[in-house]
Formats: structure tokens, sequence, C-alpha cells
């Protein structure tokens, strides 16, 4: 199946192995990947921040550059639910909401795409030692993803998946709250690891590489051992 | 709390000062825990918790959308048993209402239980200022009012104070025994209290239904105060959001169950009275006079908004701040709100101005935890999206907010563009590596507390074009 990526602005600059890992996920399981290479943002951060009309502009322009793509896959649940839940909202009575709400069915996070379109649970992925999995809030209640991540993670040879119990909180990523409010953000991560060192696991993995970068950074200046990993690293790993 | 300053600089002291305390948001954790862990047991069983969620929100709903004919039906049925109502549009016309009731009877002092809509209108200061002696009887208020403070949590008035911290209080102002067994010091409480109810001329309350069908109040209380309190003095006052009106009592049956779920974790408070008039002629006790003061205070601003008007079906539950990490994290004088937490964040700036309060809709992750678990199904972390659109429109972003984001659009519609700024944003990385984690550094806010990876040295896009 030919299945076009969708590879968020941030993790292009910031952590494109997120989305080489993807690619090589895909391509092993027998998948043709394509790159529309137009592609730059979902418009979410204008979202986020009250600017509807900036947003949509942006939105017009994943549009044009998706209007082609048979299933578009995401490494976010974030920038997913950007799309399939809030893009709907953006163009409510324009012109182009049948389009929109076509577009959005097509449009899934990497996890779920596995499980629930593409049928997998088992992509034959090694990787030794202990793992908690962090639910990113937009994949996990705007999208209701929940056990497409932890099917694959149990079938991944050598892992053991325990629970946190803030597993379901928020990592205090959020945007430009994380901006905003540092405080308030930074906090919510010192919860988050001392519930993920509570388990102790090795490695903290989660679907959402902005919640990654938050965990991930706030866990590399308390020097914490947990290594923080997106799920399609994970699942890269033979 | 701080009261000077504007309130955007009162929310960020505040939020930095109790995010540093460590000891307190781990002690708020524990005790949330300790609710959430009951409240889920509760909720199991139900048949289907989800379906009286849909079912109590749209009882609510239907209030709401008919409230003129629900409100004058409720009015009509307390009057012809009695009992005064006072349709009071602001805060300002509702104190005057109250006091001058008071007044009237000669009254010194009053006794309060439970309500919040009296910490909206700032009563108690009123009447103190006018030298009423006014006690609240609910044993969380009466702790906060010791100490002088506001509510933390409109549930939880005082769940931010440990027993040790009672205890001393207590020794100060009550000159009690040294304990700190929770059992003794609501003994130490009790007795301060009883002889207040005594004495009191006056008795408040809130109410946290108004029955249409029958012209009721619904009281929901756990220490049976709220019981002496609109029993015991010649005079009963009940102050009331319009807005917590029900069509039927038979709803009741679902309300108060879906209230104490939410709530406390109960299956149902120990105690829930229905009161729907003064003492008849053929009644024994209960108050001389009974008054219902109908509180607007904006509310039907937020009526006239098609969006967000489901924020009215608010029960008052607190559910959404024990499951917020926002509130855990910063605690509930923090808001500076009378409704603390993702409600207090949606309904405040309806009520009191956008401007001033809108960074409580900015200070949120939008995780949706509350929104989870509102009991009425109130969309309430996308309400505040909303909320921070209606900002955003109306310029109070600023400028430089906004020319950033004009930027943004015209970066993110240009490929070609995008890729250069990529490749700005690298040199620029370098060139200002001098700067990296000073003050003056642009990603200070992000990297004072957090580490950020360096730009990738080959981008995805780069990755795809080498491949091909």
């Amino acid at each position: 199946m030919k299945i076009s990526l969708f590879i968020p602005c941030y993790v292009d600059q910031l952590s494109p192995h997120i989305g080489i890992a993807m690619v090589n996920v895909l391509e092993r399981l027998g998948h043709q990947v394509d790159y529309p290479e137009g592609q730059t943002c979902c418009g979410q951060p204008a979202f986020n921040s009250g600017y509807f009309p900036e947003a949509k502009k942006v939105a017009d322009h994943f549009l044009d550059t998706f209007a082609d793509a048979d299933l578009v896959a995401v490494p976010s649940g974030s920038c997913t639910a950007m799309i399939r839940k809030f893009y709907p909202e953006l163009y409510q009575d324009s012109p182009q909401s049948a389009e929109v709400s076509e577009l959005s069915g097509r449009v899934f996070e990497f996890t779920e795409l596995l499980v629930n379109q593409l049928g997998v649970t088992d992509v034959g992925a090694k990787l030794e030692g202990t793992a908690t999995y962090h639910d990113g809030c937009h994949g996990l209640r705007e999208l209701g993803i929940k056990d497409a991540p932890r099917r694959l993670l149990e079938n991944v040879e050598g892992l053991s998946l325990v629970e946190m119990d803030e597993g379901q909180s928020c990592c205090g990523f959020g945007g430009t709250f994380a901006i905003k409010f540092p405080q308030i953000s930074t906090a919510m991560t010192q919860v988050k690891l001392g519930s993920a060192t509570q388990t102790e696991a090795d490695y903290l993995i989660s679907g959402d590489p902005s919640c990654l970068m938050q965990i991930g950074g706030y866990f590399s200046r308390q020097k914490s051992p947990i290594q923080c990993l997106h799920i399609a690293e994970v699942l890269d790993q033979q | 709390m701080s009261q000077s300053t504007n309130p955007t600089t009162q929310f960020q002291t505040d939020a930095n000062r109790v995010t540093a305390d460590v000891d307190r948001r781990s002690f708020l954790r524990s005790s949330l825990r300790g609710y959430q862990k009951t409240r889920t047991a509760t909720q199991e069983r139900f048949l289907s918790y989800e379906s009286a969620r849909i079912a109590a929100g749209d009882a609510k709903w239907e209030a709401i959308e008919n409230l003129d004919v629900y409100l004058a039906q409720f009015a009509d049925k307390l009057e012809s048993r009695g009992a005064t109502v006072h349709w009071c549009s602001d805060s300002e016309e509702a104190r005057s209402a109250i006091l001058e009731i008071i007044k009237k009877h000669d009254a010194k002092s009053v006794i309060k239980s439970k309500c919040m809509t009296t910490e909206e209108i700032h009563l108690n200061e009123l009447l103190e200022k006018e030298g009423f002696e006014v006690v609240e009887s609910d044993l969380g208020e009466f702790i906060v009012q010791l100490r002088d403070e506001a509510p933390y949590h409109f549930v939880f008035p005082a769940m931010h104070l440990k027993k040790e911290e009672i205890n001393t209080l207590f020794q100060e102002k009550l000159k009690s025994i040294n304990t700190d067994d929770p059992e003794e010091l609501t003994m130490v409480a009790r007795e301060v209290l009883r002889q207040k109810y005594l004495s009191a001329d006056i008795g408040i309350s809130g109410a946290n239904f108004g029955v249409a069908e029958t012209g009721m109040i619904s009281i929901t209380e756990n220490e049976g105060n709220a019981r002496l309190t609109t029993a015991l003095p010649k005079v009963h006052i009940a102050l009331m959001g319009i807005e917590k009106i029900i069509p039927r009592l038979e709803d009741l049956a679902l309300m108060l169950p879906m209230l104490a779920t939410a709530g406390t974790g109960q299956h149902l408070t120990c105690y829930n009275s229905q009161l729907g008039g003064p003492r008849q002629d053929d009644e024994s006790d209960g108050p001389l006079e009974m008054h219902v003061v109908l509180l607007d205070n904006h509310r039907t601003r937020l009526l006239a908004d098609p969006e967000q008007r489901d924020a009215l079906r608010c029960i008052r539950c607190g559910a959404c701040l024990n499951v917020c990490p926002i509130f855990k994290n910063v605690g509930g004088h923090t808001y500076g709100t009378t409704y603390q937490g993702p409600i207090g964040s949606v309904i405040t700036p309806h009520l009191r101005g956008l401007k001033d309060w809108k960074h409580l809709s900015h200070s949120s992750s939008l995780c949706g935890a509350c929104s989870e678990t509102c009991p009425v199904k109130i969309d309430l972390h996308h309400h505040l999206l909303r909320n921070r659109r209606d900002a955003a429109g109306k310029g109070q972003g600023g400028l430089a907010e906004k020319v950033l984001m004009l930027g943004f659009t015209i970066v993110m519609r240009r490929p070609w563009l995008y890729r250069l700024t990529g490749r700005l944003g690298k040199i620029g990385h370098v060139l200002t590596k001098p700067i990296h984690g000073t003050r003056i550094d642009p990603f200070y806010a992000w990297k004072k507390t957090r580490d950020l990876d360096d730009p990738a040295k080959q981008s995805f896009k780069q990755y795809w074009k080498s491949r091909k």
C-alpha cells in the first residue's frame, strides 16, 4: 500500500531520526512510502495560540500538499489530532469542509495506522529491557489511542512493559504553554519523572515527539538514566 | 495570595512560589490520588457511568435552554409557600438584598453553610464591615475563615492544610488542646459551632440545585451543618446562581449521586436536604422566613454564547480540579478566582472580563483530563481554546505575537522559505552559541529547566532528497 508521510516541522528539524525509523518500519512491512516534499507544518502552533485564521492558512497548504494522498501516516498523536479533529472545526461552514472531512478520514497516527488500518501488531522488533509508555494527551483523549501502542510494544522481543501511576497525566508540554508558563510545565514533568523512576524502567516510550522533547529535555537535565524513545525508533530496532 | 498586582502577574508569581514547594504539591497529589481511586470505584458501580453522564448533561441542558420558563416556575412555586424570591442581576444587587433582610431583622450574628456564590459576591467582607458576626459552619470553610483565606478548592476549601497546621491554627485561634487527631479537631470545631447555631439570627446557605417543578432548593453536604444553618435561625437566606435550576424533582435521583460521585467519590453524600419554603402553619419547626436570592452576575452573558453556554451545566462538583495537572501543581489560591481549576478558567473570562483573565485559558496544556471527567460533559478544554481564539481575535495577544504568527504563516505556506528558515536556524544556532543557556538566549524560558536538542545536521527533508 502506498503510504504518504507527514513529518511535522519540529521532527523534520530536530528529530528526523523518528521519521527515518518510521520509513524503515513501513518499508520493512512491504509498503511503498511517499513523502510529499512541499509539506511544512499542520498549523497547530498558531491554532493553539488562538490564531485560527492564521492556522487555517497553514492548513490550506497542508490540504494542497496531501490532496492526492491515499493514506497519511504521522509520527505524532498531536499533529494527527490537529488535522483530524480540529481542521473540521476550522473549516466549518467553508466551501472546503467536505474536502477536509474526507481528508481527515485518511490521516492516522503511526501506531493506530499499523494496528487499526494495516492490521499489524508484531513488526518483528527487538529491544532488551523494561519500558513504560507515556500517552500523549492529544492521541489519548482527542483520538482515543490507547491500546494500539501497547499492543505493538508487547510484541517487541525482549521488552517488558510497566505502567506508570501517572502514565496518562500530561507531561507538561502543551506547545506555547511550555514557554509561557515554564514553571508549571516543568513541575508537571517533574511529576512524570518521579512516576517513571518508580517503575524502574530503562525506557520511556511515547508516540508523540513533542512530549519526548519535554520529557527527554527534563530527564536529561536531571541526569535521569531513563532513555526516552519514540515508538517508531523502538519498532525499528532489530 | 498576593492581591496587589494585575491578575496575570499575580498568577505567574504565585505559580512560581507553589511549583517550587515540592512538599505541598506532593501532599496535594497524594490527597487527590485517594479521591481518584475512590471515585473510580464508585463510577464502576454505575451500570454505565457514561450513560449517566449523558443523562445528567441532558437534564442540565434542558434547564439551561429553557431557563426563562423554569426559573419562573421555580420562583412561583416557592412564593406560593411563603418564600420571598429576589432577582438580582449583579453582585451589588444581591449584596444589598441580603443586607436589607439582615438589617430588617435587627440581626447580630449570621451563620453560614458552604456557599461559593457568597464568595463570588464577597458577602462575608460586606457583612463584617457592617458589624455583623459571620461564622462559616462547614468545617473546611471554618478553617479557612480562621486563617482569613479564600477557599482553596470550591469543594474542599481547606485541602491544602495538613492536620498539624490545623492543630496549630486551632490552638492559636480557639485556645484548643494540642492534638492533630482529625476526629478530635472536628470535635473542637463542633463545640464552637454549636453555640453559634443557637445564637445566630440569620442562616445563609447556597443551593446545589433548584427544582423548578416543585419550587425547592436542594443542598448537598456531609456534615449536617447546612441542615442546622437552614433550620435553626428564624430567617434563612439561600443564594444561588440562576444556572442551578433543574427541571424535575426526579432529576435529583440522578444529579445527587452524580454530584457525590464526581465531587468526593461517595455514592451519595451523608445529607441531602430539599427545602421548599419557610415553616408552614401546620409545621413545628423551620425558619419563619425564607428568602431565595437568584443571582445572574453575567451568567446570562455566558448563556448568550452558543459555543460555551454548556458551561452553565456545571454542578460545581470540582472533579475537573481534582484531575487537572495545572491545579495540582499551582494550587487553588494561585488562580485568584472564586472558581478555581478548569471550570474557573473557562467561565471567569465571561464573568469578569477576557482581557484580565485570558491568561487562565493559556495556562493549560489542553490535556483534556477535565473534559474527560466532567459529569455533565462540558467541553472544558476546548472552551479554553475558544477563549484563546477570542482573545487573539481582539488583539489581546499583543503586537509581537501577532507578528510572530504572521511570520509563521508566511513561512509555512512556502516550502522554499521553510527550507531556508531551517538552514538559517542552524546558522543562527551556531552563531548564538556564546549566549546559549544565558538569560538572553531566546530559548531561555525552555532551557532554564530543560535541555534542547541541537538542530539535526540533516533534516528529514534532506534525508529524503539524499535517498532518491
